[in-house]
């Protein structure tokens, strides 16, 4: 390869997680190093380069007027955009304000709420700009970071897995915990990534990387109410990282007829 | 039965107390012996280093979509039938390097796996159903034209230690497709398990030589007689059946039954009951390479039919609903395997109704799908 590729990592409203999973590649660093230009990513480095970038590593939601600006920026100086974690690619846990009255959460929140110019909503990148590949999860599992890379480096496209979390599960035997626990797990409606870390600890799956395809949401919370958990324990489940997630939004808002409609 | 001294295999009696001196005598002879043992509230197969590691006194409660540990009132061994976990897992590994490439000056070098470093394993504790799913997946992995490396060097090497069971669970079906519960035919040993030890039977040369080390007498009439009668409430205690008669056409002839569509409601597509079910044998296959394309491994894992992208084909998923995948899977498990492998796939174990988060059962489809057609 005569140039290096060009990869510049973008922040949004996130917790940095996701980029802490790029520098977390700590056997592959130095080479990722020598095989990437990397020219923008003020997690790591002060070197800010403008465009126009291969691939810019998307990270975070956008919930204010200036962040929905500035992505369309990233996007004009970008040729592959890819989105990683949840936020990015669902609005992350935040995007419960879109639930929650705006005005009643900046005056809960700041003492002097004038000052801050946010969106009623925090929405996934893609309600804003057309996106290349999405890499799921809160956090983003690091072989499906090194997949990307891997697949930018060769100039073939990304293949990420589309399973179900249980299929991880069973490779690595552990036990189903809803079936010999009665433990609600999101497992078999949420997509692979992690590779199935609750349930080796005994817990349900809280749903990091949002809806597996064509999931059936409503089948698996019949059963759970019918096992026993309670509608609002399992509109909470569903409202957490990936809770604005078409699926899992539509389903939690079946189950809980009482919200406002969502925005 | 081989040749050998007819006295040998008379069946023999193993005292409950020396049972660990069987395990001890399968590790002398370089066995890993792998066999059940309580983990995350559940009984299933990983290595037994002393006979403690088994849950004795301890039962499985099986129903659809549960399954419940809990402790019995006597201290039998193997007082349970089959939990998640099936052989499977150790014979067709759910993750294999099949072959790994590496770039060199004169162009790739290409190690394909051939079996060579494969485990001697001695599984300790197989059920009928379980001994009939190993032969189907046999026909599969190396009766066929294309005999797989990995499986075909781990069954070779594999020493059966059968177990007849002597309860049935309400999942068990194993009556109705003829494969059990009676151990009959692929194992190297069988025991059944009396109150105050084994009745053990002989498959062949290599369980003779095995039991012969540890000096057996041979069972008296009487635990005969008990060892019958514990076997009998196996077969006695099952409720659930699959009946067989004429079921490849009733599902083959009924692809479009209003059924299909009703159980795709509750199905999950999550892939449980393909994990779960010993004969199940799809996997794909992909490469791994490092970041400079220099070293690449193909991988094989576990897939399965319920997957959206397993039937991935050039424009297009052939298979892009819930109802098609649990048809496909249905059809093929009790009708076309028939057509594929001169039987059918399933083995009456019922994991596959345990194992259901959502509690569909198999024999429940079949029975609604036959009550409306004939």
């Amino acid at each position: 390869m005569t140039k290096r590729p060009s990869v510049a990592v973008f922040k949004f409203a996130s917790c940095d997680g996701c980029q802490l999973t790029l520098l977390d590649c700590e056997d592959e660093l130095l080479a990722l190093g020598e095989k990437l230009d990397i020219p923008y990513f003020l997690e790591a480095t002060d070197r800010r380069e403008p465009g126009p970038y291969d691939v810019a590593l998307v990270e975070g939601s956008i919930t204010t007027p200036h962040d929905a600006r500035r992505i369309l920026e990233v996007r004009q100086q970008t040729k592959f955009l890819v989105t990683i974690g949840a936020c990015a690619t669902a609005g992350g846990i935040q995007a419960l304000r879109n639930w929650a009255d705006h005005a009643d959460v900046l005056n809960a929140v700041y003492a002097s709420p004038q000052y801050i110019a946010s969106l009623a909503t925090s929405t996934a990148i893609a309600d804003h700009v057309p996106v290349d590949f999405e890499l799921r999860g809160c956090p983003i599992d690091k072989r499906q970071l090194l997949e990307v890379v891997r697949a930018l480096i060769a100039g073939r496209r990304p293949k990420t897995p589309s399973h179900s979390v249980c299929l991880d599960c069973k490779r690595r035997g552990t036990v189903c915990v809803v079936v010999a626990r009665g433990v609600p797990c999101l497992g078999p409606v949420t997509q692979s990534g992690c590779g199935a870390i609750c349930p080796a600890y005994d817990r349900g799956c809280y749903g990091c990387f949002g809806p597996s395809v064509q999931p059936n949401l409503i089948s698996l919370t019949t059963q759970f109410q019918r096992q026993g958990t309670a509608r609002p324990d399992l509109v909470r489940g569903l409202r957490l990282f990936n809770a604005y997630a078409p699926e899992f939004r539509r389903e939690c808002d079946r189950l809980d007829p009482a919200t406002e409609e969502p925005r | 039965m081989t040749s050998g001294s007819p006295g040998l295999d008379q069946p023999l009696f193993l005292p409950r107390e020396r049972l660990g001196a069987l395990i001890s005598e399968l590790q002398s002879r370089g066995y890993i012996v792998v066999g059940p043992v309580i983990r995350q509230a559940a009984i299933v197969y990983d290595e037994l280093y002393t006979v403690d590691d088994l849950p004795r006194g301890w039962t499985d409660l099986q129903e659809a979509g549960t399954y419940r540990l809990e402790r019995r009132a006597d201290e039998q061994y193997f007082g349970y039938v089959v939990g998640p976990h099936s052989w499977k897992q150790f014979l067709f590994p759910p993750v294999a390097t099949v072959a790994t490439a590496v770039a060199t000056e004169a162009g790739w070098n290409v190690t394909a796996a051939d079996g060579r470093d494969a485990p001697q394993f001695a599984f300790f504790g197989m059920r009928a159903c379980e001994l009939a799913a190993v032969a189907v997946q046999d026909r599969v992995f190396i009766q066929k034209d294309y005999a797989d490396p990995i499986y075909k060097a781990r069954r070779d090497k594999a020493f059966f230690v059968a177990v007849n069971c002597t309860q049935a669970a309400p999942t068990c079906f194993c009556a109705s497709m003829n494969t059990g519960p009676r151990c009959t035919v692929g194992f190297d040993l069988a025991l059944t398990e009396i109150d105050d030890g084994f009745v053990v039977e002989i498959g062949g040369e290599r369980g003779r030589n095995v039991i012969v080390a540890l000096g057996l007498a041979a069972a008296t009439n009487d635990a005969l007689r008990d060892a019958e009668a514990a076997r009998r409430r196996a077969a006695d205690g099952q409720t659930r059946s699959m009946p067989t008669e004429g079921l490849r056409d009733l599902l083959v002839g009924n692809p479009n039954h209003p059924r299909w569509t009703e159980v795709a409601e509750r199905c999950l597509s999550c892939t449980n009951c393909t994990q779960v079910c010993p004969t199940c044998f799809c996997s794909s296959v992909r490469e791994v390479t490092d970041l400079d394309v220099r070293q690449v491994e193909r991988r094989r894992e576990w897939d399965s039919c319920f997957n959206f992208d397993f039937s991935y084909m050039n424009g297009g998923v052939v298979r892009n609903s819930v109802r098609s995948r649990y048809r496909q899977w249905l059809t093929h498990k009790l009708a076309t395997w028939h057509d594929q492998f001169g039987e059918s796939g399933c083995v009456g174990c019922g994991r596959c109704i345990t194992w259901c988060p959502v509690e569909i059962d198999l024999t429940a489809e079949v029975a609604a799908i036959r009550g409306d057609v004939s």
